[in-house]
Protein backbone atom coordinates (compact mmCIF):
# COMPACT_ATOMS: atom_id res chain seq x y z
CA UNK A 1 0.00 0.00 0.00
CA UNK A 2 2.88 2.19 1.23
CA UNK A 3 4.64 1.77 -1.91
CA UNK A 4 1.68 2.11 -4.41
CA UNK A 5 1.34 5.44 -2.78
CA UNK A 6 4.81 5.98 -3.44
CA UNK A 7 4.99 4.91 -6.61
CA UNK A 8 1.64 7.15 -7.57
CA UNK A 9 3.36 10.47 -6.09
CA UNK A 10 6.48 9.70 -8.12
CA UNK A 11 4.72 9.51 -11.51
CA UNK A 12 3.22 12.41 -10.39
CA UNK A 13 6.40 14.39 -9.91
CA UNK A 14 7.50 12.67 -13.00
CA UNK A 15 4.51 14.75 -14.35
CA UNK A 16 5.04 17.37 -13.35
CA UNK A 17 8.82 17.83 -14.21
CA UNK A 18 7.71 17.10 -17.46
CA UNK A 19 5.39 19.95 -17.40
CA UNK A 20 8.00 22.27 -16.54
CA UNK A 21 10.47 21.09 -19.09
CA UNK A 22 7.39 21.48 -21.37
CA UNK A 23 6.66 24.68 -19.96
CA UNK A 24 9.83 26.24 -20.01
CA UNK A 25 12.01 24.03 -22.47
CA UNK A 26 15.07 24.71 -21.01
CA UNK A 27 18.16 22.31 -20.67
CA UNK A 28 18.20 23.35 -16.61
CA UNK A 29 15.54 23.72 -14.80
CA UNK A 30 14.43 26.63 -13.37
CA UNK A 31 12.44 27.77 -10.21
CA UNK A 32 9.02 29.70 -11.99
CA UNK A 33 9.91 32.70 -10.16
CA UNK A 34 13.64 32.68 -10.34
CA UNK A 35 15.72 35.74 -10.97
CA UNK A 36 15.71 35.38 -14.61
CA UNK A 37 12.47 35.03 -14.75
CA UNK A 38 11.37 37.90 -12.56
CA UNK A 39 13.72 39.98 -14.73
CA UNK A 40 11.76 39.39 -17.62
CA UNK A 41 8.89 40.91 -15.72
CA UNK A 42 10.51 43.50 -14.18
CA UNK A 43 12.76 44.63 -17.06
CA UNK A 44 9.96 46.49 -19.46
CA UNK A 45 9.17 48.54 -16.03
CA UNK A 46 11.43 50.48 -16.87
CA UNK A 47 14.72 49.76 -18.13
CA UNK A 48 13.47 48.10 -20.96
CA UNK A 49 10.07 50.11 -21.44
CA UNK A 50 8.32 48.99 -24.64
CA UNK A 51 7.43 52.73 -25.04
CA UNK A 52 9.63 54.86 -23.83
CA UNK A 53 12.76 52.94 -24.73
CA UNK A 54 11.90 50.26 -27.16
CA UNK A 55 9.56 52.59 -28.92
CA UNK A 56 6.71 50.28 -29.95
CA UNK A 57 3.36 50.59 -29.38
CA UNK A 58 2.93 54.02 -29.32
CA UNK A 59 0.21 53.91 -31.98
CA UNK A 60 -2.69 53.24 -29.69
CA UNK A 61 -0.96 54.33 -26.54
CA UNK A 62 -1.46 57.98 -27.06
CA UNK A 63 -4.94 58.70 -28.34
CA UNK A 64 -7.10 56.98 -25.55
CA UNK A 65 -4.89 58.81 -22.42
CA UNK A 66 -7.69 61.39 -22.07
CA UNK A 67 -9.51 59.80 -19.29
CA UNK A 68 -8.25 57.01 -16.63
CA UNK A 69 -11.06 54.51 -17.71
CA UNK A 70 -10.11 53.49 -21.55
CA UNK A 71 -6.43 53.44 -20.69
CA UNK A 72 -7.16 50.90 -17.88
CA UNK A 73 -9.69 49.02 -20.34
CA UNK A 74 -7.11 49.06 -22.61
CA UNK A 75 -3.98 48.17 -20.68
CA UNK A 76 -5.92 44.81 -19.69
CA UNK A 77 -6.36 44.44 -22.93
CA UNK A 78 -3.31 44.40 -24.19
CA UNK A 79 -2.08 42.30 -21.10
CA UNK A 80 -4.30 39.88 -22.41
CA UNK A 81 -3.77 39.95 -26.31
CA UNK A 82 0.51 39.58 -25.28
CA UNK A 83 0.01 36.89 -23.27
CA UNK A 84 -1.91 34.64 -25.27
CA UNK A 85 -0.44 35.60 -27.99
CA UNK A 86 2.97 35.23 -26.53
CA UNK A 87 2.28 31.58 -25.74
CA UNK A 88 0.42 30.54 -28.56
CA UNK A 89 3.04 31.68 -31.03
CA UNK A 90 5.90 30.31 -28.63
CA UNK A 91 3.86 26.98 -28.84
CA UNK A 92 4.01 26.70 -32.72
CA UNK A 93 7.43 28.33 -33.16
CA UNK A 94 9.04 25.34 -34.59
CA UNK A 95 6.32 24.91 -36.67
CA UNK A 96 5.87 27.97 -38.30
CA UNK A 97 7.57 28.28 -41.81
CA UNK A 98 9.56 31.78 -41.35
CA UNK A 99 8.43 32.97 -44.53
CA UNK A 100 4.99 33.20 -43.41
CA UNK A 101 5.50 33.75 -40.05
CA UNK A 102 4.10 37.47 -40.12
CA UNK A 103 1.01 36.23 -41.28
CA UNK A 104 0.86 33.41 -39.14
CA UNK A 105 1.45 35.63 -36.11
CA UNK A 106 -1.27 38.44 -37.54
CA UNK A 107 -3.89 35.41 -37.74
CA UNK A 108 -3.49 34.54 -33.93
CA UNK A 109 -3.20 38.07 -33.09
CA UNK A 110 -6.25 39.19 -35.02
CA UNK A 111 -7.96 36.04 -33.63
CA UNK A 112 -7.38 37.26 -29.62
CA UNK A 113 -8.43 40.38 -30.46
CA UNK A 114 -11.83 39.70 -32.14
CA UNK A 115 -12.10 37.77 -28.96
CA UNK A 116 -11.68 40.81 -26.95
CA UNK A 117 -13.71 43.31 -28.80
CA UNK A 118 -16.81 40.80 -29.13
CA UNK A 119 -16.03 40.55 -25.15
CA UNK A 120 -16.24 44.54 -24.20
CA UNK A 121 -19.08 44.88 -26.72
CA UNK A 122 -21.06 42.65 -24.58
CA UNK A 123 -19.99 43.51 -20.94
CA UNK A 124 -18.32 47.35 -21.53
CA UNK A 125 -20.15 49.21 -24.50
CA UNK A 126 -19.57 52.55 -23.17
CA UNK A 127 -15.58 51.79 -22.91
CA UNK A 128 -15.80 49.84 -26.55
CA UNK A 129 -17.49 52.83 -28.29
CA UNK A 130 -14.65 55.33 -26.38
CA UNK A 131 -11.95 52.99 -27.63
CA UNK A 132 -13.34 52.85 -31.39
CA UNK A 133 -10.99 51.57 -33.89
CA UNK A 134 -8.28 51.09 -31.39
CA UNK A 135 -9.56 48.33 -30.09
CA UNK A 136 -8.68 46.75 -33.53
CA UNK A 137 -5.68 48.59 -33.63
CA UNK A 138 -4.35 46.34 -30.55
CA UNK A 139 -3.72 43.94 -33.92
CA UNK A 140 -0.66 46.38 -35.23
CA UNK A 141 0.27 47.38 -32.27
CA UNK A 142 4.25 46.73 -32.42
CA UNK A 143 4.22 46.12 -29.37
CA UNK A 144 2.75 42.83 -29.75
CA UNK A 145 4.13 41.89 -32.82
CA UNK A 146 7.66 42.93 -31.70
CA UNK A 147 7.66 40.75 -28.78
CA UNK A 148 6.66 38.20 -30.96
CA UNK A 149 9.21 38.33 -33.09
CA UNK A 150 11.81 39.57 -30.31
CA UNK A 151 11.13 36.81 -28.11
CA UNK A 152 8.08 34.55 -28.55
CA UNK A 153 9.76 32.79 -31.50
CA UNK A 154 13.02 31.46 -29.71
CA UNK A 155 11.64 31.47 -25.85
CA UNK A 156 9.45 28.95 -24.55
CA UNK A 157 6.40 29.00 -23.74
CA UNK A 158 6.54 30.13 -19.50
CA UNK A 159 9.54 32.79 -20.48
CA UNK A 160 7.36 34.17 -23.20
CA UNK A 161 3.97 34.45 -21.35
CA UNK A 162 6.36 36.35 -18.48
CA UNK A 163 7.87 38.27 -21.61
CA UNK A 164 4.61 39.48 -22.67
CA UNK A 165 3.08 39.94 -19.50
CA UNK A 166 5.46 42.31 -18.17
CA UNK A 167 6.08 44.44 -21.66
CA UNK A 168 2.28 44.84 -21.67
CA UNK A 169 2.76 46.06 -17.68
CA UNK A 170 5.18 48.22 -18.71
CA UNK A 171 2.85 49.76 -21.69
CA UNK A 172 0.15 49.98 -19.71
CA UNK A 173 2.09 51.78 -17.03
CA UNK A 174 3.00 54.59 -19.61
CA UNK A 175 -0.81 54.41 -20.34
CA UNK A 176 -1.77 54.96 -16.89
CA UNK A 177 0.78 57.75 -15.69
CA UNK A 178 -0.10 60.05 -19.22
CA UNK A 179 -4.13 59.63 -18.81
CA UNK A 180 -3.82 60.28 -14.46
CA UNK A 181 -2.08 63.69 -15.63
CA UNK A 182 -4.33 64.36 -18.70
CA UNK A 183 -7.18 63.83 -16.74
CA UNK A 184 -6.15 65.53 -13.74
CA UNK A 185 -5.07 68.45 -15.15
CA UNK A 186 -7.20 68.71 -17.91
CA UNK A 187 -10.88 67.74 -16.03
CA UNK A 188 -10.22 68.01 -12.79
CA UNK A 189 -11.33 64.19 -12.14
CA UNK A 190 -10.11 60.84 -12.17
CA UNK A 191 -12.08 57.68 -13.30
CA UNK A 192 -15.17 60.08 -13.78
CA UNK A 193 -15.07 61.39 -10.08
CA UNK A 194 -14.27 65.18 -9.59
CA UNK A 195 -11.45 64.58 -7.05
CA UNK A 196 -10.32 68.40 -7.17
CA UNK A 197 -14.12 69.61 -6.04
CA UNK A 198 -16.89 70.85 -7.98
CA UNK A 199 -16.92 73.79 -10.93
CA UNK A 200 -20.04 75.49 -10.73
CA UNK A 201 -20.93 78.67 -12.34
CA UNK A 202 -19.52 81.08 -10.15
CA UNK A 203 -16.69 81.12 -7.93
CA UNK A 204 -18.99 81.08 -4.54
CA UNK A 205 -20.68 78.33 -5.54
CA UNK A 206 -17.88 76.31 -6.21
CA UNK A 207 -16.12 73.64 -3.91
CA UNK A 208 -12.65 72.82 -3.41
CA UNK A 209 -9.85 74.22 -5.08
CA UNK A 210 -12.67 75.60 -7.50
CA UNK A 211 -13.29 77.71 -4.81
CA UNK A 212 -9.75 79.55 -4.69
CA UNK A 213 -9.69 80.58 -8.42
CA UNK A 214 -8.41 77.23 -10.20
CA UNK A 215 -9.45 76.94 -13.65
CA UNK A 216 -8.97 73.42 -15.57
CA UNK A 217 -6.15 73.28 -18.33
CA UNK A 218 -8.13 72.33 -21.31
CA UNK A 219 -5.43 72.10 -23.44
CA UNK A 220 -4.58 68.83 -21.56
CA UNK A 221 -7.58 67.09 -23.15
CA UNK A 222 -6.57 68.14 -27.10
CA UNK A 223 -4.85 65.37 -28.38
CA UNK A 224 -0.85 66.58 -29.52
CA UNK A 225 -0.06 67.06 -24.61
CA UNK A 226 -0.46 63.76 -25.15
CA UNK A 227 3.06 63.57 -27.11
CA UNK A 228 4.10 66.08 -25.22
CA UNK A 229 3.11 64.59 -21.62
CA UNK A 230 5.40 61.43 -22.82
CA UNK A 231 7.98 63.74 -24.09
CA UNK A 232 8.61 65.03 -20.43
CA UNK A 233 8.14 61.16 -19.02
CA UNK A 234 11.07 60.57 -21.16
CA UNK A 235 12.94 63.28 -19.67
CA UNK A 236 12.51 62.21 -16.38
CA UNK A 237 12.79 58.52 -16.25
CA UNK A 238 16.41 59.08 -18.78
CA UNK A 239 17.55 61.99 -16.03
CA UNK A 240 17.00 59.30 -13.69
CA UNK A 241 18.12 56.47 -15.25
CA UNK A 242 21.27 58.06 -17.08
CA UNK A 243 22.28 55.04 -19.07
CA UNK A 244 19.26 55.21 -21.25
CA UNK A 245 20.47 58.84 -22.48
CA UNK A 246 20.56 58.58 -26.20
CA UNK A 247 24.07 59.55 -28.30
CA UNK A 248 22.29 61.61 -30.49
CA UNK B 1 -16.78 68.97 -54.17
CA UNK B 2 -17.25 66.64 -51.91
CA UNK B 3 -14.17 64.36 -52.79
CA UNK B 4 -12.58 67.88 -52.89
CA UNK B 5 -13.67 68.47 -48.90
CA UNK B 6 -12.56 64.67 -48.09
CA UNK B 7 -9.10 65.03 -49.14
CA UNK B 8 -8.36 67.67 -47.64
CA UNK B 9 -10.09 66.92 -44.77
CA UNK B 10 -8.32 63.60 -44.41
CA UNK B 11 -4.86 65.52 -45.18
CA UNK B 12 -4.90 68.15 -42.50
CA UNK B 13 -7.34 67.70 -40.24
CA UNK B 14 -8.06 63.90 -39.60
CA UNK B 15 -4.24 63.62 -40.08
CA UNK B 16 -3.27 59.92 -39.39
CA UNK B 17 0.06 61.25 -37.07
CA UNK B 18 -1.21 64.66 -35.18
CA UNK B 19 -5.02 63.85 -34.77
CA UNK B 20 -4.78 59.88 -34.30
CA UNK B 21 -1.33 58.71 -33.45
CA UNK B 22 -1.60 55.83 -35.91
CA UNK B 23 1.99 54.72 -37.70
CA UNK B 24 3.67 56.37 -34.91
CA UNK B 25 6.47 53.92 -34.51
CA UNK B 26 7.84 53.78 -38.05
CA UNK B 27 7.19 57.19 -38.15
CA UNK B 28 9.30 57.78 -34.89
CA UNK B 29 12.17 54.88 -36.28
CA UNK B 30 12.71 56.24 -39.51
CA UNK B 31 12.56 59.88 -39.34
CA UNK B 32 16.37 60.33 -38.60
CA UNK B 33 17.23 61.66 -42.41
CA UNK B 34 15.01 62.67 -45.23
CA UNK B 35 15.96 60.06 -47.54
CA UNK B 36 14.26 57.27 -46.19
CA UNK B 37 11.38 59.10 -44.68
CA UNK B 38 10.49 59.84 -48.09
CA UNK B 39 10.69 56.37 -49.55
CA UNK B 40 8.42 55.02 -46.49
CA UNK B 41 6.10 57.67 -46.87
CA UNK B 42 5.65 56.82 -50.62
CA UNK B 43 5.64 53.25 -49.80
CA UNK B 44 2.42 54.24 -47.24
CA UNK B 45 0.62 56.08 -50.05
CA UNK B 46 0.91 53.36 -52.35
CA UNK B 47 -0.52 51.14 -50.19
CA UNK B 48 -3.29 52.90 -48.39
CA UNK B 49 -4.33 54.05 -51.69
CA UNK B 50 -4.86 50.15 -52.69
CA UNK B 51 -5.46 48.64 -49.29
CA UNK B 52 -8.21 50.87 -48.67
CA UNK B 53 -10.34 50.44 -51.70
CA UNK B 54 -10.10 46.62 -51.65
CA UNK B 55 -11.34 46.87 -48.12
CA UNK B 56 -14.10 48.77 -48.95
CA UNK B 57 -15.30 46.24 -51.67
CA UNK B 58 -14.52 43.12 -49.11
CA UNK B 59 -16.77 45.20 -46.01
CA UNK B 60 -19.80 45.91 -48.94
CA UNK B 61 -19.77 42.73 -50.35
CA UNK B 62 -19.03 40.72 -47.94
CA UNK B 63 -18.94 41.51 -44.35
CA UNK B 64 -21.09 44.07 -43.33
CA UNK B 65 -24.96 42.76 -41.97
CA UNK B 66 -26.97 42.31 -45.42
CA UNK B 67 -24.15 42.64 -47.24
CA UNK B 68 -24.17 38.78 -48.78
CA UNK B 69 -27.88 39.77 -50.51
CA UNK B 70 -26.11 39.37 -54.17
CA UNK B 71 -26.07 36.08 -53.42
CA UNK B 72 -29.84 35.57 -52.92
CA UNK B 73 -32.32 36.38 -50.62
CA UNK B 74 -31.81 33.92 -47.67
CA UNK B 75 -28.60 35.29 -47.05
CA UNK B 76 -29.32 38.59 -46.72
CA UNK B 77 -29.01 38.31 -42.66
CA UNK B 78 -26.01 37.10 -42.72
CA UNK B 79 -23.79 39.47 -40.48
CA UNK B 80 -19.95 38.25 -40.59
CA UNK B 81 -18.79 41.90 -39.86
CA UNK B 82 -16.73 40.47 -36.61
CA UNK B 83 -14.15 38.86 -39.33
CA UNK B 84 -13.17 42.11 -40.16
CA UNK B 85 -10.37 42.32 -38.56
CA UNK B 86 -8.92 39.12 -39.74
CA UNK B 87 -10.12 40.03 -43.38
CA UNK B 88 -8.61 43.36 -43.41
CA UNK B 89 -5.31 42.65 -42.12
CA UNK B 90 -4.94 39.65 -44.20
CA UNK B 91 -5.78 42.21 -47.71
CA UNK B 92 -2.92 44.63 -46.25
CA UNK B 93 -0.42 42.01 -45.38
CA UNK B 94 -0.53 40.52 -48.39
CA UNK B 95 -0.47 43.64 -50.55
CA UNK B 96 2.91 44.51 -48.49
CA UNK B 97 4.41 41.82 -49.34
CA UNK B 98 3.73 42.40 -52.94
CA UNK B 99 4.79 46.09 -52.76
CA UNK B 100 7.89 44.68 -50.81
CA UNK B 101 8.50 42.22 -54.06
CA UNK B 102 8.46 45.50 -56.34
CA UNK B 103 10.58 47.75 -54.48
CA UNK B 104 12.97 44.92 -54.32
CA UNK B 105 12.77 44.27 -58.36
CA UNK B 106 12.90 47.71 -58.92
CA UNK B 107 14.53 50.13 -56.46
CA UNK B 108 17.00 48.06 -54.76
CA UNK B 109 18.72 50.92 -53.13
CA UNK B 110 15.37 51.98 -51.43
CA UNK B 111 14.73 48.40 -50.31
CA UNK B 112 18.31 48.29 -48.89
CA UNK B 113 17.66 51.77 -47.04
CA UNK B 114 14.26 51.00 -45.65
CA UNK B 115 15.50 47.37 -44.66
CA UNK B 116 13.29 46.07 -41.71
CA UNK B 117 10.71 48.82 -42.19
CA UNK B 118 8.41 47.72 -45.30
CA UNK B 119 7.49 43.99 -43.89
CA UNK B 120 6.50 45.88 -41.01
CA UNK B 121 4.04 48.59 -43.01
CA UNK B 122 1.97 45.75 -42.50
CA UNK B 123 2.25 46.40 -38.95
CA UNK B 124 1.70 50.17 -39.49
CA UNK B 125 -0.87 51.22 -37.66
CA UNK B 126 -1.79 53.63 -40.42
CA UNK B 127 -2.82 51.39 -42.80
CA UNK B 128 -5.00 49.56 -40.33
CA UNK B 129 -6.79 52.49 -39.16
CA UNK B 130 -7.38 53.97 -42.69
CA UNK B 131 -9.40 50.42 -43.30
CA UNK B 132 -11.09 50.63 -40.12
CA UNK B 133 -11.83 54.38 -40.51
CA UNK B 134 -13.58 54.09 -43.57
CA UNK B 135 -15.39 51.21 -42.15
CA UNK B 136 -16.63 53.58 -39.51
CA UNK B 137 -17.35 56.43 -42.14
CA UNK B 138 -19.44 54.63 -44.11
CA UNK B 139 -18.67 55.73 -47.72
CA UNK B 140 -21.40 56.07 -50.21
CA UNK B 141 -19.02 55.27 -53.16
CA UNK B 142 -15.57 53.28 -54.00
CA UNK B 143 -14.47 56.81 -55.33
CA UNK B 144 -14.59 58.47 -51.92
CA UNK B 145 -12.97 55.00 -49.96
CA UNK B 146 -9.64 56.29 -52.79
CA UNK B 147 -9.85 59.13 -51.73
CA UNK B 148 -9.39 58.85 -48.57
CA UNK B 149 -6.91 56.56 -48.46
CA UNK B 150 -4.69 58.84 -50.61
CA UNK B 151 -5.57 61.69 -48.84
CA UNK B 152 -4.89 59.67 -45.50
CA UNK B 153 -1.20 58.50 -46.89
CA UNK B 154 -0.08 62.20 -48.26
CA UNK B 155 -1.05 62.98 -44.95
CA UNK B 156 1.31 60.61 -43.09
CA UNK B 157 3.91 61.30 -45.80
CA UNK B 158 3.92 65.12 -45.19
CA UNK B 159 4.14 64.28 -41.46
CA UNK B 160 7.12 62.28 -41.58
CA UNK B 161 9.06 64.72 -44.09
CA UNK B 162 8.31 67.55 -41.64
CA UNK B 163 9.98 66.00 -38.53
CA UNK B 164 12.73 64.01 -40.86
CA UNK B 165 13.49 67.73 -41.86
CA UNK B 166 13.61 69.00 -38.18
CA UNK B 167 15.39 66.58 -36.86
CA UNK B 168 18.47 66.45 -39.20
CA UNK B 169 18.86 70.44 -38.26
CA UNK B 170 17.72 69.30 -34.62
CA UNK B 171 21.45 67.14 -34.66
CA UNK B 172 23.47 70.16 -34.60
CA UNK B 173 21.58 72.04 -31.42
CA UNK B 174 22.25 71.66 -28.05
CA UNK B 175 19.30 69.83 -26.11
CA UNK B 176 19.70 68.26 -22.31
CA UNK B 177 21.03 65.15 -22.56
CA UNK B 178 18.43 62.89 -21.07
CA UNK B 179 15.44 64.36 -24.14
CA UNK B 180 17.82 63.87 -26.47
CA UNK B 181 16.49 61.24 -29.64
CA UNK B 182 13.30 59.70 -28.30
CA UNK B 183 12.29 62.89 -25.65
CA UNK B 184 12.90 65.82 -28.24
CA UNK B 185 11.03 64.01 -31.31
CA UNK B 186 7.62 63.53 -28.99
CA UNK B 187 7.68 66.95 -28.00
CA UNK B 188 8.17 68.51 -31.54
CA UNK B 189 5.62 66.02 -32.42
CA UNK B 190 3.18 67.58 -30.64
CA UNK B 191 4.10 71.04 -31.01
CA UNK B 192 3.61 70.47 -34.54
CA UNK B 193 0.17 68.32 -34.17
CA UNK B 194 -0.56 71.83 -31.79
CA UNK B 195 0.08 73.80 -35.42
CA UNK B 196 -2.17 71.33 -37.49
CA UNK B 197 -5.20 71.77 -35.12
CA UNK B 198 -5.48 75.14 -36.39
CA UNK B 199 -6.53 73.58 -39.76
CA UNK B 200 -9.84 72.37 -37.70
CA UNK B 201 -13.07 73.60 -38.79
CA UNK B 202 -11.77 74.40 -42.44
CA UNK B 203 -14.77 73.27 -44.98
CA UNK B 204 -14.58 73.51 -48.88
Amino acid sequence: MATEKKNISEAKEAKKKDMILFLSSSEEKEHFLSKGNRKLLSDPLDDNNPITVQVLGICSALAITVQLEPAVVMSIAVVFVMAFSNIIVSMLRNLIPSRIRIIVQLVVVASLVVLVDQVLKAYAYDVSKQLSVFIGLIITNCIVMGRLEAFALGNGVYKSFLDGVGNAAGYGLILIIVAFFRELLGSGKLFGYEVLGHKAATLADSTGLYALGYENNGLMLLSPMALIVVGLLIWVQRARNRKLIEEN
Amino acid sequence: MELVNLFVRSIFIENMIFAYFLGMCSYLAVSKTVKTAVGLGAAVIFVLTITVPINYLLDNYLLRPGALQWLGAEYADVDLSFLSFIMFIAVIASMVQLVEMIVEKFAPALYGALGIFLPLIAVNCAILGGSLFMQQKDFGAITEAVTYGFGSGIGWFLAILGIAAIREKIAYSNVPAPLKGLGITFIITGLMALGFMSFMGIKL
